[in-house]
């Protein structure tokens, strides 16, 4: 295997009153894309901003392309950011932008046009170079963003959330056009974003990222189905949280009641033991809606519940229950079948889910108790 | 009344005293100048129309040599202005955070809370032969003797550099507060050093705010009397000078009024000057100030 293209080894920064990367130690392979996702002031933008080199760590190091950048400013890293804004420079025109950083490094006039051209034309934008930046719509101001780093050739693309001034429908297009990018360059990638769903479609690895750790670090499906810890459950992908205690455990899975007195199985994540404080999350596509307790899976612990509402969305249409004892909200997934289209409003309903596939962890601190 | 003539009348009146000063204040007084400067006084109580005012001007050495000096050291004097105040007002739009930055503009300030003379003054204080500074160099035994620091170029510009200096610290300010520092960190990433990002991003962005100080510190200095003539003593040859002259102690108000026309003419046309040389359209740089 190659060295990777980027590792952080126990790379800390503090802030006057808080850590704001704590001890972060990761490897990014040559070619794939990296992900870190986090909600904001989780510390990712400072994490990206030492890898780019605006910040220095305060411990720990990042070696890029095996070599390490300790007292290695910004203008001489083997790194190019594409930032939040974008950043174009809007006293130059566009082929002048993509052409900037060769510039910079003294490549004679013709070879700066014949490369920023190329470039321009293989993100689809040939005819661009003499327009102004402010001519340009959002996704070809994108576009011109990364031609104008990747021009450089660096070792490492870093993005800054990049699609999130983006409107909802181009934002799903360009998702989709930097993934097509990216594999066409072949150059690893470094993307930050809050947003789950651009992380799960974009990346090959995902670090998602809380209070200045990794909480998880794995691929997108890893992340969605075998979520490590309760964080990365509730913050990736849509889950329905139960709060209780462990009654009894059974092999791998454990039974939890909730204080209102639920019972609901799940499978044990880390160390729970009976009595112990624990969280539930059920994904709302494991769990099976039916008209009758009949209908559903024989091998599955049965619950009832009544429709609250119906929460149309085409393909990912849901329903939200209250559990009949205890009127907890439970949200599952509709099938796509239409079999429920005429769902209505307080009608009596049965749902069930597999205990195996519903992840029970201990309890993050402060967290007992809590009505999910 | 018919609500449209309600409207313009309103407008009218605000703008009536903008317009009153407009007009009473600047245009008449030079359409009256511009008839003085083009008559010649034939006898007493009698005049005629002539070049001769303008003639004079380009017959006599002392004049269009003081003339010239005055837009040479104008010009010396913006520029130093420029180079003085950019640092100024990157530190104070760019390094200082919020109330550091308020307090470095209140600091510059200040010394126009006091009057241009009493300013000017102090200067004299400072500078003179038995004044502050030479006193001092004397005791650090860097001159033998108490030197003459007043009368001489440099000192002029010193003077004309401090009196303009906010005037031009005002608009670059401006215009480098909306300067995104995004695109600074984002010129950095792709291989600029410093140097690199002051030519290629800061200055072509900052131009409109740096051509609107110019131009402004450059009027102010080519006009400027009370310094020149405080610091300068006698060897000042300032133009503003020799029009106070003309007026005021020859009493020829005919020649007073063709200077005066003379020095409007070189302020228009280095201002045209420095738009062409710089490619900025007067429109957008007065935006900026």
């Amino acid at each position: 295997m190659s060295t990777p293209d980027l590792v952080a080894d126990a790379v800390v920064k503090r802030f006057a009153d808080h850590v704001a990367v704590d001890t972060l130690s990761f490897s990014v392979e040559r070619g794939s894309f990296f992900s870190i996702l986090g909600p904001s002031g989780c510390g990712k933008t400072t994490l990206l901003r030492m890898i780019a080199g605006f910040i220095a760590p305060d411990g720990g190091d990042i070696a890029i392309g095996g070599k390490s950048m300790r007292d290695v400013p910004p203008n001489r890293r083997p790194v190019n950011m594409v930032f939040q804004q974008l950043a174009l420079f809007p006293m130059m025109s566009v082929g002048e932008n993509v052409a900037f950083g060769l510039a910079r490094r003294g490549t004679p006039k013709a070879e700066r046009l014949r490369r920023s051209n190329a470039m321009l034309e293989r993100v689809g934008l040939g005819n661009a170079a003499d327009k102004r930046v402010d001519e340009l719509s959002g996704g070809q101001r994108q576009r011109v963003a990364i031609a104008r780093s990747l021009v450089l050739e660096p070792t490492l693309l870093l993005l800054d959330e990049p699609l999130g001034a983006l409107d909802l429908k181009l934002r799903e297009h360009m998702k989709i056009e930097l993934k097509q990018l990216q594999a066409s360059f072949g150059t690893t990638f470094v993307y930050i974003t809050h947003d789950q769903s651009e992380a799960l479609v974009l990346s090959d690895h995902v670090g998602v990222m809380s209070h200045g750790r990794f909480e998880q670090l794995g691929t997108p499906q890893d992340l969605y189905y075998r979520p490590q810890t309760p964080f990365v459950a509730g913050f990736v992908g849509a889950n329905n949280r139960i709060v209780g205690r462990t009654t009894q455990t059974d092999g791998a899975l454990a039974e939890i009641a909730t204080a209102d007195g639920w019972v609901v199985r799940a499978l044990k994540i880390g160390a729970v033991a009976v009595g112990d404080a624990v969280e539930v999350f059920v994904r709302p596509e494991v769990a099976t809606l039916a008209r009758s307790e009949a209908q559903l899976p024989p091998d599955q612990p049965r619950h009832a519940g009544e429709v609250q509402s119906v929460l149309f969305d085409g393909a990912n249409s849901a329903v939200l229950l209250q559990e009949a004892r205890t009127r907890r909200e439970f949200r599952i997934a509709l099938p796509q079948t239409g079999q429920f289209s005429d769902l209505q409003p307080r009608e009596k309903v049965a749902f069930s889910f597999d205990p195996a596939r519903a992840a029970c962890f201990p309890a993050r601190n402060g967290t007992a108790g809590q009505n999910a | 009344m018919d609500p449209r003539w309600h409207g313009r009348l309103a407008l009218g009146l605000l703008l009536a005293p903008a317009l009153l000063w407009l007009g009473a204040l600047i245009i008449l007084p030079h359409v009256d100048l511009a008839v003085l400067s083009f008559r010649e006084r034939v006898g007493p109580r009698q005049y005629a129309a002539s070049l001769t005012q303008y003639k004079t001007f380009f017959a006599e050495p002392l004049y269009w040599h003081v003339f010239l000096r005055t837009a040479v050291m104008s010009v010396v004097a913006t520029f130093l202005t420029l180079l003085l105040a950019f640092p100024i007002a990157w530190i104070i739009a760019k390094l200082a955070r919020g109330r550091a930055g308020s307090l470095l503009f209140i600091i510059c300030l200040i010394p126009f809370w006091v009057s241009e003379t009493v300013r000017t003054l102090g200067w004299m204080i400072l500078l003179r032969e038995s004044g502050v500074l030479p006193a001092l160099l004397v005791k650090l035994g860097l001159t033998a003797m108490p030197v003459e620091l007043l009368y001489r170029d440099a000192t002029i510009l010193v003077g004309l550099v401090y009196t303009s200096l906010l005037f031009m610290v005002v608009p670059l300010v401006s215009s480098l507060e909306s300067l995104d520092d995004s695109l600074i960190e984002a010129a950095y990433d792709l291989g600029s050093g410093g140097s690199a990002i002051l030519r290629t991003i800061v200055i072509p962005h900052a131009a409109p705010g740096i051509t609107a100080g110019c131009i402004v510190v450059f009027m102010l200095t080519l006009g400027n009397y009370l310094t020149p003539t405080l610091l300068g003593g006698k060897n000042s040859q300032w133009f503003t000078e020799q029009i106070y002259t003309q007026f005021i102690t020859r009493f020829n108000w005919e020649q007073g009024a063709a200077f005066g026309f003379l020095l409007l003419a070189l302020s228009t046309a280095l201002v045209i000057l420095g738009l062409r040389i710089s490619g900025q359209r007067f429109g957008d740089v007065m935006r900026r100030t």
